[in-house]
C-alpha cells in the first residue's frame, strides 16, 4: 500500500505541472462525461479546445472573455495569498457596471475623451467601496468575509435588476427592463477592427505587470504572503492586519469594478440584468489554476475563456447544456486542488510494505 | 395597506415551509463544523439534492424515493468534500467553493429536461380530529413529515452533541485533532461520517424546496440558502435549538418581504428582496462582534487540516 510522507519543502515540478495534470485529467473526465450525455467526446473536446483556436473571430473573442477574468483574478490572488477571502467579485464586478454605466448615461450624448476614464474611475471606486464593506466588517466586528461579501453578490444583482426598471430604465425602451444603448463616447475603443476586442485588455495585461510587480518584487507582496502562511510572525514582524486586509480587498474590488464597467461599456453596450455572467466566480478558479501569480493567471484566464468559447460552440454544434461547461470548470477545480497534495507530499511505499521489502533485501 | 389581506395563520404556515430547508442544511452544517470541517459547499449539496429530489420523484412517482435520492445525493457530493479534505488534505475554503460551482453546474444540466413540469403533491400528514382544529390545526397538526423530522433531526443531533459518548468523541476531533488522534480516535473517519452527515442534511434540505416550497424545479432555486445556513450556524454559537430558532428567524423575514410585496408596498420588489441577504450580514456583524465569545463557541480546530504524522 502506499501513504503520503511530507516533503521538507514544495516540490516547484509540482507547483507547476500540478495544473497541467489537472487540466488533462479535466480533459478525460469531461469526454468521460460527454459520453455520458451521448455525445461524441473527441468531438466535444476538439470543439471545446480546438475549434476557437482556428478562426479569427473566436480568437479575438479570447481577448473579450479573457480580459475580466484576468483583471478580477489577479486582483483575487492577492487577498488568496493573505487569506483573505474575497469570494464575492461577482458582487463588485456588477457594481462596477452599474457606476460606470450610470456615469455615462449621466452625461449621454456628451462627446469628450474624459468620458470614458470618468466612467472607468466610477467604475473601480465603486467595486473597490462593495469590496470593503466585507473588509470592514471583518476588521472593525470580526464578520466572516466569505459570508458577507457573497451575500453583497445577491444584493446588487438586484439593485442592479430595480435600476433598469426603474431609474436608469432606458425612456424610449417600451418598458423593457434595459437602460439606454451607451453613447460612442461612453463606449470602450475596439482594439481590433471587425471584432468585438476592446482596449480594456490592454488594462488586463497592465494589471498583471502591477500585480507580478507587487506580489513579486515588492515588500507589499512579501507581506500578503507572510500573513497567509504565518499570520502571526507577520504581526511580529510590524504588519498590520488591518492594512492587509483592506488593501486587498479594495484592490481586488477595484479591478473586479472596473472588469464590470469594460463589460458594461464593452461588449455589452448598456445596462441590462443578464449582464453578469459569473466572470466573478470563474476568476476564482482563474486565480486557484494560475497558482495566484499573475503570470500564471493570464495564461490560466485565456484557457478559461477558451472553454467559455469553446462551450458556445458546443452548445451550438452538439447541442450539449450550457451548463456542462460549469460543470466542466467545476472538474477542472476539484483536480487542481487534489493534485496540489503532490506538491506538499510524496507518495512513499507504506510501512508494512517498506519493512517488507528491507526484510526480503536482507534474505 | 389593506392588512386584511394578510391570514396569520397562512403566514405561520409560510413561515414553517421557508424555515424547514434551513434547518436540515444547518444542522448538517453545524455537526460538520463541529467535527472542525469548514464545509463551504452547502448551497451545491442542496441544489444537487433539489433536483436529484425533483428527478427521481419525477421517475418514480414517489416523493418519499424522491427524498431519499436527494439524500443519497447529498452525501455523494459531500463524499468527494471529505476525500479531498480529509484524504487529499486539500484547502478546505477552496473545495467548498469547487463543490458550490460544481453542484450548481451539475445540478443545472440535469436539471434541463425538468424545468417546468409541476411536482406531485407533497403528502401532508394529517390526524384526524386534531387537523380539523380551527387555528392549532393547520399550524400544528397539518404539516408534511419533514417538517417533524426537521424537529426530531434537532434533537436528535442536540442529544447526541451534548449527551452522548459518539458526540463527545466528534467534539473532540473538532476542538483538538492531534489530542484526540493520540488518544486513538481516528481523526479522519469520524470526520468523514460528519461531512457526509452533513450532506445528506443539505440534500434533504434542498429536496424540501424542489418538492414542497416551490413545488417545481428552477435553476439556481437556492438562491443563497446553503450560505445563509452557513451563517445561521455562526449565529448559533454551534448550538443546535439556536440554529432551528435562527433558521426560522431567516425564513420569518424571507415570509414578510414577499407579504409585504403582496401588499403593494410602494418599493420595487427588488429592494424587497434584498432583505434577507442584509439581514444575514446584519446578524453575522452583531453575532462576530464579540471576539472572545465568538472564539470561545467556534470548534478551535475549525477549518485546519490534519495530517497524522508517523
Amino acid at each position: 500500500m502506499l501513504r503520503l510522507e511530507k516533503r521538507k519543502e514544495r516540490s516547484r515540478v509540482m507547483t507547476w505541472a500540478g495544473p497541467l495534470l489537472a487540466v488533462a485529467l479535466t480533459m478525460v473526465f469531461g469526454m468521460i462525461l460527454f459520453a455520458a450525455l451521448g455525445k461524441d467526446p473527441v468531438r466535444t473536446i476538439a470543439i471545446i479546445f480546438w475549434d476557437p483556436l482556428t478562426n479569427d473571430f473566436s480568437r479575438s473573442e479570447l481577448l473579450v472573455k479573457g480580459t475580466p477574468l484576468c483583471l478580477i483574478a489577479v486582483g483575487l490572488a492577492l487577498g488568496f495569498r493573505a487569506g483573505v477571502w474575497n469570494i464575492g467579485a461577482e458582487g463588485q464586478f456588477i457594481v462596477g457596471a452599474i457606476a460606470g454605466g450610470a456615469a455615462g448615461l449621466a452625461v449621454y450624448d456628451t462627446a469628450g475623451v474624459w468620458v470614458l476614464p470618468m466612467m472607468c474611475l466610477a467604475g473601480a471606486a465603486a467595486g473597490a467601496a462593495w469590496a470593503l464593506i466585507p473588509a470592514i466588517l471583518r476588521i472593525r466586528f470580526n464578520a466572516n468575509e466569505i459570508l458577507v461579501s457573497l451575500m453583497l453578490v445577491y444584493v446588487a444583482g438586484l439593485w442592479l435588476s430595480a435600476l433598469v426598471t426603474g431609474p436608469l430604465r432606458d425612456p424610449d425602451g417600451f418598458n423593457f427592463p434595459e437602460s439606454r444603448i451607451f453613447h460612442d463616447s461612453a463606449t470602450l475603443p475596439i482594439l481590433l477592427e471587425g471584432t468585438r476586442a476592446h482596449v480594456g485588455a490592454l488594462a488586463a495585461l497592465a494589471a498583471v505587470v502591477i500585480g507580478w510587480l507587487a506580489l513579486e518584487r515588492h515588500e507589499y507582496g512579501f507581506s500578503l504572503k507572510l500573513f497567509g502562511q504565518a499570520p502571526r510572525a507577520a504581526r511580529f514582524a510590524g504588519y498590520r492586519e488591518a492594512r492587509v486586509v483592506l488593501l486587498s480587498m479594495g484592490v481586488s474590488g477595484g479591478l473586479a469594478g472596473l472588469a464590470g464597467t469594460f463589460e458594461a461599456a464593452g461588449p455589452v453596450g448598456q445596462l441590462v440584468p443578464a449582464l453578469p455572467v459569473g466572470y466573478g466566480f470563474t476568476a476564482i478558479i482563474v486565480a486557484f489554476l494560475g497558482r495566484l501569480h499573475p503570470g500564471g493567471i493570464l495564461l490560466a484566464s485565456a484557457l478559461m475563456a477558451l472553454t467559455y468559447i469553446g462551450g458556445e460552440g458546443a452548445q451550438l454544434e452538439m447541442r450539449l447544456p450550457a451548463a456542462a461547461i460549469s460543470v466542466f470548470q467545476g472538474m477542472l477545480l476539484f483536480f487542481l486542488l487534489g493534485m496540489d497534495v503532490f506538491s506538499r507530499y510524496r507518495l512513499a511505499p507504506s510501512k508494512a510494505l517498506a519493512a517488507r521489502r528491507a526484510q526480503g533485501g536482507a534474505a | 395597506m389593506d392588512m386584511s389581506a394578510l391570514n396569520p395563520v397562512a403566514i405561520m404556515v409560510a413561515l414553517i415551509v421557508a424555515a424547514t430547508p434551513l434547518v436540515f442544511a444547518a444542522i448538517g452544517e453545524l455537526v460538520v463544523e463541529k467535527a472542525g470541517v469548514l464545509n463551504l459547499g452547502v448551497e451545491g449539496m442542496m441544489i444537487v439534492g433539489a433536483i436529484a429530489g425533483f428527478a427521481i420523484t419525477q421517475e418514480s412517482g414517489s416523493t418519499t424515493v424522491g427524498i431519499l435520492a436527494a439524500l443519497v445525493a447529498g452525501a455523494a457530493l459531500a463524499g468527494l468534500f471529505a476525500f479531498m479534505t480529509q484524504v487529499l488534505m486539500s484547502n478546505q475554503v477552496a473545495t467548498g467553493l469547487a463543490l458550490t460551482l460544481f453542484g450548481l453546474g451539475l445540478a443545472a444540466m440535469i436539471g434541463q429536461p425538468y424545468a417546468g413540469i409541476p411536482s406531485p403533491p407533497f403528502p401532508e400528514l394529517s390526524i384526524p380530529g386534531l387537523s380539523d382544529l380551527p387555528v392549532l390545526g393547520p399550524l400544528l397538526f397539518a404539516h408534511d413529515w419533514l417538517v417533524y423530522a426537521s424537529l426530531v433531526l434537532t434533537g436528535g443531533v442536540w442529544w447526541l452533541l451534548n449527551r452522548s459518548r459518539a458526540g463527545l468523541v466528534l467534539r473532540a476531533v473538532g476542538e483538538n485533532h492531534d489530542a484526540a488522534h493520540a488518544i486513538g480516535y481516528r481523526v479522519v473517519a469520524i470526520r468523514t461520517a460528519a461531512i457526509l452527515f452533513g450532506g445528506a442534511c443539505a440534500g434533504v434540505g434542498g429536496a424540501y424546496l424542489s418538492l414542497v416550497a416551490a413545488p417545481l424545479w428552477v435553476e439556481g432555486m437556492t438562491a443563497g440558502r446553503g450560505w445563509i445556513a452557513l451563517a445561521i450556524v455562526v449565529f448559533a454559537s454551534w448550538k443546535p435549538w439556536r440554529a432551528f430558532l435562527g433558521a426560522y428567524i431567516f425564513g420569518g423575514v424571507s415570509i414578510a418581504q414577499l407579504n409585504l410585496q403582496a401588499l403593494g408596498v410602494a418599493i420595487e420588489s427588488q429592494y424587497l428582496s434584498m432583505t434577507p441577504y442584509i439581514v444575514t450580514i446584519v446578524v453575522l456583524v452583531i453575532i462576530s462582534a464579540d471576539k472572545a465569545r465568538a472564539r470561545m463557541n467556534a470548534p478551535a480546530c475549525l477549518g485546519r487540516p490534519f495530517f497524522a504524522a508517523g
